[in-house]
């Protein structure tokens, strides 16, 4: 115990200056954003300008802050993360909890992207959402979602994170059931709450192993006391890490925990963007990159997190290759791109994972925020002519480029990007993954292996992306001719965002170009001080320059194949509109199905459980137990003894004087003793 | 000194009055017996007093006082339930009963 | 005739009138033979040399309580009819309880110290039966010095004045008590 205090004491309390000491403004901003807007949801629903200013406006504000703090970092570089104490949340002995945020490059950049992308969503949003009477009740959701983002990013240590991860699963629910008239809609917000929480379990009971063996939470500490207390490999180590990572594949909609994220693309498009795509579901890398120091010292768990990764990216692509609903495509594309980012976090290449975040914020928002701009598009023209087709089925698109030209050319660059074609961001990002593992895979077949399945998800995300642009935006058109006329580009406040993303997405590369292109891996060296006690444990190894440039090309070749399958697969034949769309044979129709795992689900898991709470938790001892033998039992007990004590008030005075002289006669016989 | 055969003859009209006080359904005579009872201990302690002091006899002074105010209020009672049931027969009179 | 005798006779005589009072159908007779018992009570008072004791229990017992009693019978006109006694259940019960408690007395006079025999006969070996008992000897050589009256009025006036004060309003709450209760309207 003795120890424990002085090692408290020798920590270095690292006082934070200038810019760093107001990052709580980036939460504080979109949280008044939050009170505000829901104010005016409240009272005053159609004051739709105020609600647009004051909604995206903290939220470029917290951007502003963001990048102060990047400024100040790049020019002072501090030896350890800065801390900012809010308050002592829950001092209690030795459990001391602060509410404190930990700027440093890992948190720095998350705070960049959240703020930087969520400021793009939210000028999107004005024009998307600009006839939803839900407008200001929109960007109150929204505006809350980023301050429990940024809570999360910017946690000291793992009770400030889970807060945060609790609040962004809560936001999620509320946005996702946006429209929750609807009951599809509002079931799809219950199921990713429900799904989430499964996860939350395995974070809570990770951090309770976290505070048993290390007796702390804070993440500077737990990297100072875990290689010194912990047996590197050991049991504890390995446990603690599979059950955060229990939670990572909850929120990063991993193998067994994904099924929610296809389902959330019942909430509005801007949604899918932010929260689907860029932020929320990148928690899951976030935490594994934060805790990179015990995922380093768990070799097992480590290979248990790239394996379900890698399996997950190919098992989501496949599924994608035959959906329909653009949005769904989406969908497991980013199911698919986050198995990525974990097969690279558990290969140790823990700069790979988030290099791979960033781009993919970028693109995947942009397809978002493109697929929204279609989506609006098509519904305007159903609207327009009274139609009940689904606005968001591909097969009712086809031949949009002549349409909604900047729609097109940016998705296209998207798609490029996410198919890995130089030297577009999402090439350096993904050829970095699949090097690193290619390198962990000399001599050790396994990891090989997931190389291997890393490089037939790349062929097939080419392919299936491809489908989604050649079925949306090339080839005949399949709206019909009267709503053809309807269609139109999106207004300026939705494709001015798309611009800027688009920008991003050809330009991103440029964050870790690799030094044999003569670039300065900025992001490596960037992150480089957070990662030193990983990178001890399990270091990077090279690959040689040859093997480097046939990986590359393979690389671009996987990727240019797979487009150009995609595109004549696709236009090979005239696709028919949903409408006279055949139904699907064979192993397609398990892919269109989904492996129909939520069927499965549903017969193993949710049948039981319903059945077991309204048969023998409801009926059996809700009702039985609680209500029959307990309250009314008792109830009924308490009468009977009642009624019993009655007989003895008859109001016959001559039984109350035998009664009284019984009792005289006992009291004599005691007294006498 | 008379003390054993005195309080042997308490004990027996202290039963007496007991007995009574089950037996009688007339209020009144209800009441008789109670007051016999108290007889019966006032005998009781003039008995002792020879042999404890004159506390005894000032204890039966003060039962005689009680004893008294308790007949009046008793009987004043009995009045009243009189004229509101007509009888003093204890059968009927079970409003108390719960 | 020795004390003895005289109280055997007028023990007699308390106990059949008791009897008589509890078992008699009508309440007029229940309250003549109180009566005397308590007429048979007073004169033993005066053989166990509480002679004041005995003046007011003919005074105030027989004289103001039963005849309180006998106008109350008067007046509410209760004839034979509404003195039965109880059914075969009261009197079984009757008589158990009586028994039990006589047994239950009998039984506490046998084992409670200093037994009736002891006092009966004083303390063995002594000179006068109430050797043993200074404050019986006391109570019963004071009559001599003040009088009989004089004799109670010490204790009564010095040792239990409070008692004493709190049954004058005792009293008074009573008459008052009696008066409210048996008015016809408040």
């Amino acid at each position: 115990m003795l120890s424990l205090l002085q090692e408290a004491a020798a920590a270095p309390a690292v006082v934070p200056t200038g810019a760093v000491r107001f990052v709580w403004l980036a939460v504080a901003l979109p949280l008044l954003g939050f009170l505000v807007n829901g104010a005016l949801a409240l009272r005053r629903p159609t004051a739709k300008s105020a609600v647009s200013l004051v909604g995206s406006g903290v939220v470029i504000l917290a951007f502003v802050v963001a990048a102060g703090v990047y400024v100040q970092l790049r020019g002072h570089p501090p030896e350890a993360p800065l801390i900012v104490e809010l308050w002592r949340w829950i001092p209690s002995d030795a459990l001391d909890i602060r509410l404190a945020f930990q700027v440093d490059q890992l948190s720095t950049v998350m705070l960049l992207i959240v703020t930087g992308v969520g400021s793009l969503i939210h000028l999107f949003s004005i024009g998307y959402m600009h006839e939803d009477p839900g407008y200001a009740r929109f960007f109150a959701y929204l505006n809350l979602f980023i301050v429990f983002m940024l809570v999360l990013v910017l946690g000291a240590n793992l009770p400030v994170t889970f807060i945060g991860w609790e609040g962004v699963g809560l936001c999620s629910y509320l946005l996702i059931g946006f429209w929750f008239s609807e009951e599809a809609n509002a079931d799809a917000g219950k199921k990713a709450f429900l799904v989430n929480r499964i996860g939350d379990f395995g974070f809570l009971v990770a951090m309770f192993f976290i505070w048993w063996n290390l007796r702390t939470l804070d993440y500077v500490a737990i990297a100072e006391r875990a290689p010194i207390r912990l047996a590197a490999g050991g049991t504890i180590v390995t446990i603690t890490t599979l059950l955060l990572f229990l939670g990572c594949a909850g929120k990063s909609a991993q193998i067994p925990l994904y099924v929610w994220l296809p389902d959330a693309m019942a909430g509005p498009t801007p949604v899918s963007a932010l929260i689907h795509a860029a932020t929320m579901v990148t928690a899951g890398v976030y935490l594994v990159a934060r805790t990179n120091v015990l995922y380093s010292m768990a070799p097992l768990s480590s290979g248990v997190v790239a394996a379900v990764g890698a399996l997950t990216a190919l098992f989501a692509a496949t599924i994608g290759l035959r959906q329909y609903d653009i949005k769904k495509v989406l969908a497991y594309s980013t199911i698919s791109q986050l198995g990525y980012m974990f097969l690279a976090v558990g290969s140790g290449a823990y700069v790979a994972g988030i290099f791979h975040l960033t781009t993919h914020a970028f693109f995947k928002a942009l397809l978002f925020l493109g697929a929204g701009s279609v989506i609006h598009a098509m519904h305007h023209a159903y609207h327009a002519t009274g139609s009940h087709d689904d606005a968001q089925d591909m097969r009712n698109m086809g031949g949009l480029r002549r349409k909604l030209p900047w729609t097109f050319v940016l998705m296209l660059l998207a798609t490029l990007a996410i198919a890995g074609v130089p030297p577009l961001s999402g090439f350096f990002s993904k050829d970095e993954i699949l090097s690193a593992v290619f390198a962990r895979g000399q001599g050790h077949p396994g990891w090989m292996v997931l190389w291997g399945m890393g490089l037939l998800t790349a062929l097939l995300t080419a392919f299936y992306m491809m489908r989604l642009l050649a079925m949306t935006f090339l080839g005949e058109n399949r709206t019909g001719t009267t709503e053809h006329e309807h269609l139109h580009e999106a207004p300026w406040i939705m494709t001015g965002p798309l611009l800027v993303l688009g920008v991003l997405t050809v330009a991103g590369g440029v964050l870790n170009l690799p030094g044999f292109v003569g670039g300065h891996e900025g992001l490596a060296h960037w992150l480089e001080p957070g990662l030193q006690v990983a990178l001890k444990q399990v270091p990077l190894v090279p690959v040689e320059g040859g093997t480097e440039t046939l990986l590359i090309a393979g690389a671009v070749a996987v990727a240019l194949g797979g487009l150009l399958l995609g595109w004549r697969a696709t236009l090979a034949k005239p696709i028919p509109s949903a409408r006279e769309a055949p139904p699907e044979h064979g192993f397609a129709r398990v892919l269109y199905h989904k492996y129909y795992i939520d069927e499965l689900y549903r017969a193993l898991l949710v049948r039981p459980l319903v059945g077991l709470s309204r048969w023998i938790l409801w009926k059996g001892v809700d009702q039985g137990l609680v209500d029959g033998a307990a309250v009314n039992g008792s109830a009924s007990f308490m009468r009977g003894l009642g009624w019993l004590g009655s007989r003895l008030q008859s109001g016959n005075l001559g039984v109350y004087v035998v009664v009284f002289l019984i009792g005289a006669v006992w009291l004599l016989r005691a007294l006498a003793r | 000194m008379l003390i054993g055969p005195a309080l042997l003859l308490s004990a027996l009209l202290f039963t007496i009055g007991v007995a009574g006080v089950v037996l009688r359904r007339n209020a009144i005579v209800l009441f008789m017996c109670v007051e016999l009872m108290l007889n019966a201990v006032n005998l009781s302690f003039v008995a002792l007093s020879q042999v404890l002091g004159l506390g005894g006899q000032v204890m039966v002074f003060f039962v005689m006082t009680v004893a008294a105010a308790e007949a009046a209020v008793g009987l004043a009672i009995i009045l009243a339930i009189f004229r509101h049931t007509r009888t003093v027969d204890l059968k009927n009179i079970n409003l108390l009963q719960g | 005739m020795s004390a003895e005798s005289v109280f055997y006779v007028l023990g007699g005589f308390a106990l059949i009138s008791a009897l008589l009072c509890i078992l008699q159908r009508n309440p007029v007779a229940s309250a003549l033979w109180l009566v005397a018992t308590m007429f048979s009570l007073a004169a033993i008072y005066v053989l166990l040399h509480a002679q004041f004791i005995a003046a007011i229990q003919v005074l105030v017992y027989a004289g103001a309580v039963m005849v309180l009693f006998l106008f109350v019978i008067m007046l509410l006109n209760l004839g034979r009819d509404a003195a039965d006694l109880r059914g075969r259940p009261a009197r079984v019960a009757a008589v158990a309880v009586a028994v039990g408690l006589l047994g239950e007395l009998v039984l506490l006079a046998a084992v409670t110290p200093g037994s009736l025999s002891v006092l009966a006969g004083g303390v063995p070996g002594a000179a006068s039966p109430l050797e043993g008992f200074p404050a019986g000897s006391a109570g019963l050589a004071a009559p001599a010095t003040h009088g009989v009256v004089g004799a109670i009025a010490a204790p009564l006036f010095q040792t239990y004045l409070v008692p004493f004060e709190i049954t004058s309003i005792l009293l008074l709450a009573a008459a008052v008590g009696a008066v409210v209760l048996a008015k016809r309207k408040l």
